[in-house]
């Protein structure tokens, strides 16, 4: 089974240290950290987060306010919002998303070097295109 | 004095008056549904260029979020992009009736550090504010540039009275596409070219063309400390 999937319901308020190693949706309210460093975070529609982030990959549908970290990729989908600062390889914001921060999308050297000479279009330069969502 | 700056500047918007050579624009896709267009740009692979030299650069985007965008400078130069939607910033002025607070807003604006960011793109912001507005915010800007950043503005130069922003969407890095959405109040005014080298003292403009579409591109390059 690919992705066990926890889900945190609408109605639950968690304040704290939230970390574990299953995919996981949050469609309640988070205030403090949230560690899934191996896993993927769903911030639901519902979902409102006050926390700082960290997982393999989030991805953002509902609010989130604070530092957001992932090792793959951060999606923030149409309607969903971000305020704060993130930090992946990957990054994709749809239209209608909202966000407000910075995004630092730094590569290692080789993967750098690789695509510095890149004054190509952004198909031919990027390794891996950001997965399209949203619009 | 007066006669020397007055012919420097003469000068300087013969050289930003020249129409950049540049095919029409040309249709993003044939579909007719979709009748955006993509509009050549001959700054932007310069501005790139500028920020290719160095590792991991950090740039401001003063326009509204485009994840697109995010995602082309990204991957382009791997680097940290921070985005300052300055037109909210101006519509929320105007909704408060502050617009004449903005001089002092822009003084204050940014939390970098002075001298921290390699590269701005301005696009068109500076045609939306008064002249006080638009100097403190030329100020602002170069004060956080580092010595030989780079920053790309982009000005109207006909009169317009329609009160639209403009998003500009990175195609690649030779068009854009220009989406528009509403504003509380059209450009301010056309400026002139030698009004903002003026503007930008301290700056050193590098490359400018007139582009077809009626933008003059101008990309400036803090000079060195």
């Amino acid at each position: 089974l690919q992705g066990e999937n926890v889900n945190i319901g609408k109605s639950v308020v968690i304040k704290g240290e939230l970390s574990g190693s299953e995919d996981l949706t949050i469609e309640g309210n988070v205030e403090g950290r949230i560690e899934l460093k191996e896993n993927i975070l769903t911030i639901g529609p519902n979902g409102k987060i006050r926390a700082e982030v960290f997982a393999k990959a989030v991805i953002v549908l509902g609010e989130v306010t604070g530092n957001v970290t992932a090792s793959e990729k951060v999606d923030i989908r149409d309607n969903g919002s971000v305020d704060g600062d993130i930090t992946s390889p990957r990054v994709a914001i749809a239209e209608g998303a909202h966000f407000r921060g910075s995004v630092d999308m730094q590569r290692g050297g080789g993967a750098k070097a690789a695509a510095k000479p890149a004054a190509a279009p952004a198909a031919a330069a990027a390794p891996a295109p950001a997965q399209k969502v949203g619009a | 004095m007066a006669d020397s700056a007055r012919t420097m500047t003469d000068w300087l918007g013969f050289l930003g008056n020249r129409r950049a050579a540049e095919p029409a624009p040309a249709a993003v896709t044939p579909d007719a549904s979709t009748p955006e267009v993509s509009h050549p740009t001959k700054s932007l692979q310069k501005f790139l260029a500028c920020l290719q030299a160095q590792d991991n650069p950090v740039l401001l985007d003063l326009g509204p979020v485009v994840g697109s965008n995010v995602t082309f400078f990204g991957e382009q130069l791997g680097c940290r992009i921070r985005v300052e939607d300055l037109a909210s910033d101006i519509e929320a002025h105007l909704k408060k009736n502050t617009a004449d607070q903005l001089p002092e807003f822009f003084a204050r604006r940014f939390a970098e550090a002075p001298g921290s960011v390699d590269g701005i793109l301005c696009w068109d912001v500076l045609d939306y504010l008064d002249r006080h507005a638009a100097q403190a915010l030329a100020t602002a800007l170069t004060t956080l540039l580092r010595p030989d950043g780079a920053l790309l503005g982009f000005f109207g130069t006909g009169e317009t009275r329609e009160p639209v922003y403009t998003k500009y969407v990175v195609v690649d890095p030779q068009h854009l596409r220009y989406k528009h959405y509403p504003a509380s109040r059209p450009r301010q005014r056309a400026l002139l070219t030698g009004d903002i080298i003026r503007m930008f003292k301290g700056m050193r403009v590098s490359d400018s063309f007139l582009m077809k579409s009626n933008v003059r591109e101008m990309l400036f390059r803090k000079n060195p400390a």
